[in-house]
């Protein structure tokens, strides 16, 4: 067993995303949602939101730039080829609406071996312009036989 | 709004997405790993064809959760899953679940997504306020 772990703990450079209003009517329609608040700004309003809000799953498109570098990183040193992304989980806060700035910061958590197994865990942190915590992610990337 | 109690079904999401989902799904979520979108590619590396992206299946098992809660996206908190199976377009998906605790206004529940007899997401807990 030869896994590196020397990269638990590192923090990769922030990302920003822009939300906007035809990228969340985008993704709505994609997995088949059709509540106005994602496509119309005043069923929006009219729901309590500041402007068209994104579907929760939608975190995946503003924080999922933050990991790119650190799934890359070849301190993490994984093996592309044999690797499945094994779990996810989210914790959301704040809402991201249309206009919004996010920006996330990708971690690693921990790096561990287990039955022939890596295991690969990132935490994203995604914060508003307001500085409120939009959502938090962990992502387990599961690699075959290191 | 549905009064939950702990062992309730909730109902059922079924969606076939079609051919090109994998392709909208790509443009939409930015994610165009070609295991998803180009057929060679998949069977080059061992696959039986193009995959469905587990964030996409993902993506219904929260639009489940949040039609507990009259489709109001900040009713879902939290959603944690587990990918086991790998999806394929053209095939049905049944996304179910049961209530696995409640606490006031919160409820968590276990879900599942399955093409047949293959679950692509298991051991899904989603923590809804209703």
């Amino acid at each position: 067993m030869s896994i590196k772990t020397e990269a638990i703990g590192k923090e990769w450079p922030a990302t920003t995303y822009e939300v906007g209003k035809e990228k969340v009517g985008e993704y709505a329609r994609v997995i088949g949602l059709d509540n106005p608040v994602y496509f119309d700004r005043e069923a929006a309003k009219a729901a309590g939101y500041r402007d068209v809000v994104a579907p929760p799953m939608f975190c995946v498109v503003y924080s999922a730039p933050a990991l790119a570098p650190a799934m890359f990183d070849p301190e993490v040193g994984m093996n592309f080829a044999a690797m499945v992304h094994g779990g996810q989980e989210f914790e959301w806060g704040e809402p991201a609406c249309s206009g919004d700035e996010i920006t996330t910061v990708a971690k690693c958590l921990e790096i561990f071996e287990k039955d022939g197994k890596g295991f690969y865990v990132f935490e994203t942190r995604s914060t508003n312009q307001n500085g409120d915590e939009v959502v938090k992610g962990t992502w387990t990337n599961i690699v075959r036989g290191v | 709004m549905a009064d939950l109690n702990v062992g309730d079904s909730i109902p059922e999401l079924r969606v076939t997405p079609d051919k090109y989902l994998p392709h909208r799904y790509a443009g939409a979520s930015g994610d165009f790993n070609p295991i998803h979108i180009d057929p060679e590619f998949a069977k080059a590396v061992g696959l039986p064809n193009t995959i469905l992206h587990g964030l996409y299946m993902m993506g219904l098992v929260a639009r489940s959760a949040t039609d507990l809660a009259g489709s109001d996206p900040k009713a879902l908190k939290r959603l944690s899953v587990q990918f086991r199976g790998m999806g394929a377009p053209e095939t049905e998906i049944v996304v179910s679940g049961t209530v696995k605790s409640v606490d006031g206004d919160t409820v968590v529940i276990d879900t599942v997504a399955a093409q047949g007899d293959n679950q692509t997401i298991r051991n899904a807990e989603a923590e809804v306020r209703l």
